[in-house]
């Protein structure tokens, strides 16, 4: 009997899954027993980690994206559309248009998304580096800064946990090149008491920030910005004057996800941490920020999570049940400057040891830019 | 702690990154005033940090035990 497989989001999880699958079972895709399609509301895949680099005046947007249909295999059938409703009950799902798109197996990797109305004047008193537009205009703000007070502040949940560092590191070392450190005063801000949620990297952290006269304040969750003032207050009743605010908004689920009324309070999937199935739900499964793991909302993440999902769709696309595990693996590089960095590496039961910073793992990452092209096609 | 009605539970056990408490604080923003809270970590720099920002933030600590290899603890949302 023929099964049609549907996958939902066209970012890193979605694009890998399709590609992978297409490519595992080449056979059954051509005879046709297997259909697989993805849907997606973005006619281009953007490569998210390249805002940092474009804040920061080091890339442009064209490089960090591409067309999604090049980025497929021609066993993958591509549509785009935006889906409103998820019937579980029915297996289907509904398009913007009323389109019906039937599934045997589903596949959600619809990502997350920065919310900038979850704190009063948030939206209007900062600048931000999650989307392109964002780090479009902080890079022409940080262009013309010369002189005060950034104050950068992080709320949850948040993808790529490692960014908002990198870019405290990579703006202390931006303006020592162009000579105007001693004007720019940097403030970090973290949600829990200590400057990283991973202990090592907070340790590493700590000794960089006061080496390098980054200032720094723990337990400061955002409650309110004042954009007329230029004051930032936090549940914790601290208020900090800035000059220029870069925030990480708290992220939410995608609105399918909110509108078909099966995520958490923030629109994240309940998610079984090993099978990457929906929980109570045998024909779904769930990968990347969609989910409501407590494990890092990153790019590794789901393509770590895209391998399990390929293998379990296999093994029930043949009638078997899912037998591949995820581990809880998560990789990240972390930028420590505009020419050097680090990385970590872990899991569920495996706590993360920084890698010592070097230029090498810089030049790694910046192939790694380049190189994800090849991830996302399941090349690599 | 059975006495206490827990309104949402988080299993944060395995986490490192973001870990319990950052896990705790998406919970509590989420959650009405008086909710209780209740967080399931397996480190034990739980026991510490969670209390710590409770009070810090002003929320009451109703429990922190350890459960077999994992903790448990709760707060309730004092505002």
């Amino acid at each position: 009997m023929d099964k049609r497989v549907v996958v939902l989001g066209g970012g890193v999880g979605g694009t890998m899954v399709a590609n992978s699958l297409a490519r595992s079972i080449p056979d059954e895709v051509r005879r046709g027993n297997v259909k697989i399609t993805l849907l997606s509301n973005e006619e281009k895949h953007t490569y998210q980690p390249g805002f940092l680099f474009m804040a920061l005046n080091e890339g442009r947007l064209e490089q960090f994206q591409r067309k999604e249909k090049t980025m497929l295999h021609p066993g993958v059938d591509l549509v785009l559309d935006n889906i409103v409703k998820i019937d579980r009950d029915g297996k289907r799902l509904i398009g913007e248009k009323g389109t019906v798109y039937p599934y045997d197996f589903l596949v959600i990797s619809t990502g997350s998304f920065p919310d900038f109305d979850s704190v009063p004047g948030l939206a209007e008193g900062s600048y931000n580096f999650y989307t392109a537009e964002g780090a479009v205009k902080l890079r022409e703000a940080l262009a013309n800064f010369r002189r005060g007070r950034i104050l950068i502040t992080i709320d949850v949940p948040h993808k790529c946990p490692a960014a908002p560092l990198e870019m405290t590191l990579m703006l202390d070392d931006y303006f020592r090149t162009r000579e105007l450190r001693d004007q720019v005063d940097i403030l970090y801000t973290y949600p829990i008491g200590r400057v990283h949620a991973l202990q090592s990297i907070a340790d590493w952290a700590q000794e960089e920030f006061e080496s390098r006269d980054i200032k720094y304040e723990t337990f400061f969750n955002l409650t309110e910005v004042n954009p007329q003032l230029k004051v930032a207050t936090s549940l914790e009743g601290s208020e900090v004057q800035y000059d220029l605010l870069i925030s990480v908004p708290a992220h939410k689920g995608a609105q399918v996800i909110r509108d078909s009324g099966f995520g958490d309070e923030q629109g994240f999937i309940p998610t079984d941490r090993h099978s990457l199935k929906m929980l109570g739900e045998d024909s779904i499964f769930v990968l990347g920020d969609a989910t409501n793991l407590p494990i890092s909302k990153a790019g590794s993440t789901a393509h770590y999570q895209a391998d399990v999902v390929v293998q379990n769709l296999i093994s029930e696309l043949n009638g078997l049940p899912s037998t591949a595990m995820y581990d809880g693996k998560v990789f990240c590089f972390v930028e420590s400057s505009m020419n050097q960095a680090s990385y970590v590496e872990f899991n569920y039961t495996h706590p993360p040891q920084p890698a010592e910073p070097s230029k090498m793992l810089h030049w790694f990452k910046l192939a790694y830019n380049e190189v994800y092209w090849l991830s996302a096609r399941g090349l690599l | 702690m059975e006495d206490v009605k827990v309104d949402k539970t988080v299993d944060a056990r395995g986490s490192f990154c973001p870990g319990p408490l950052m896990e705790l604080i998406k919970a509590v923003k989420a959650q009405p005033v008086g909710a209780v809270i209740e967080v399931l970590s397996s480190d034990k720099g739980s026991a510490n940090d969670i209390p710590v920002w409770a009070k810090k933030v002003g929320h009451e600590l109703i429990y922190s035990d350890q459960v077999g290899d994992h903790w448990k603890i709760a707060i309730r949302k004092t505002k």
